[in-house]
């Protein structure tokens, strides 16, 4: 296989990549970037989790928004899968039920770059799955 | 589950959930055998043996979220469906293996999926997390370990949005070569 050959292609990515990264600082700082995570567990992927987040990702970079995709588990709401969890920076993050890739975009056209709510969120007094 | 990969990344997640620093996703494919067998093991906090005994239990969790864990129980019957077999092994500090075996040829097995986009997710959203994923089919065997990338990576982030592309040619790339018909 054309393993090494494909490291010393990584290499030159390394290298393209760090050039890059040094004139945009700003990404090393989690809280300036739009946080998504996305709910990831059986009943998640079960209902296309997977999916949404590869949409997300490659939308968002597509669009060149600066965002952290990540994954987490499951937040209670397995009715309402696929969710995902929008934090804007300084702003207090949301939940969105039921995110299929055509959700995903209007969160993305309207949520992320015109900062309108939109209908789906889960409202009730959520906590954060890091503090439960 | 629709097909192999979401069991795969479902299974993972239990992983990355025991605080796991090294998984291994092993999948071989033995026609002669009529076999496909998926193992995933890692190094995260493992189970007591009464856990263990409750793991395929769909009604136990470890969760507070939710009272019903279907994760393992899926595997267990999409595999023991295609006339194969389901192995699970813990210790309490050691890790966990996860073994499925399902039948290559069965008309019930489920299709392998995207395996790309399962990997991609996996490798690229968890800094903290190394991978070593393994593939063998009768053409050839691909393998893959987020350490020696991250190694050749420095200080670039696996995350980054250019690596996840270059990975994702890597991967494609690879997997087709060694891709046997379903």
């Amino acid at each position: 296989m054309n393993k090494i050959k494909s490291l010393a292609d990584l290499k030159k990515l390394q290298a393209e990549v760090q050039s890059k990264i040094k004139l945009r600082e700003k990404g090393d700082h989690p809280e300036n970037l739009v946080q998504i995570k996305v709910s990831m567990a059986t009943c998640g992927i079960a209902s296309g989790a997977k999916e949404t987040m590869n949409y997300l990702i490659e939308e968002l970079e597509h669009q060149g928004i600066d965002a952290l995709v990540t994954q987490t588990g499951c937040m209670g709401y397995c009715y309402a899968e696929p969710t995902i969890e929008l934090t804007i920076p300084g702003q207090d993050p949301v939940v969105y039920g039921f995110v299929n890739k055509a959700k995903a975009q209007e969160i993305i056209d309207k949520h992320i770059k015109l900062n309108e709510m939109l209908d789906g969120i889960i409202p009730i007094t959520y906590i954060t799955i890091d503090n439960r | 589950m629709k097909d192999l990969s979401l069991h795969i990344l479902d299974i993972v997640q239990n992983s990355i959930r025991a605080r796991s620093s090294l998984i291994e996703i092993e999948i071989e494919e033995k026609p002669e055998q009529n076999r496909l067998v998926i193992t995933i093991s890692d190094n995260g906090s493992g189970m007591t043996p009464e856990q263990l005994k409750r793991a395929i239990d769909p009604f136990y969790t470890s969760r507070s979220t939710r009272k019903v864990g279907l994760g393992l129980p899926l595997l267990k019957q999409n595999a023991e469906m295609t006339g194969g077999s389901f192995r699970i092994e813990s210790e309490t500090g050691k890790g966990t293996t996860v073994e499925a075996v399902f039948g290559l040829n069965h008309i019930d097995r489920p299709v392998m999926g995207d395996l790309v986009g399962t990997l991609l997710i996996l490798i690229c959203s968890q800094e903290e997390t190394n991978y070593v994923f393994k593939h063998q089919t009768p053409s050839g065997e691909f393998e893959l370990d987020t350490r020696v990338i991250k190694q050749t990576l420095e200080n670039v982030k696996i995350t980054q949005p250019e690596v996840r592309s270059f990975l994702k040619e890597i991967l494609q790339e690879n997997l087709e070569q060694i891709q046997i018909s379903e």
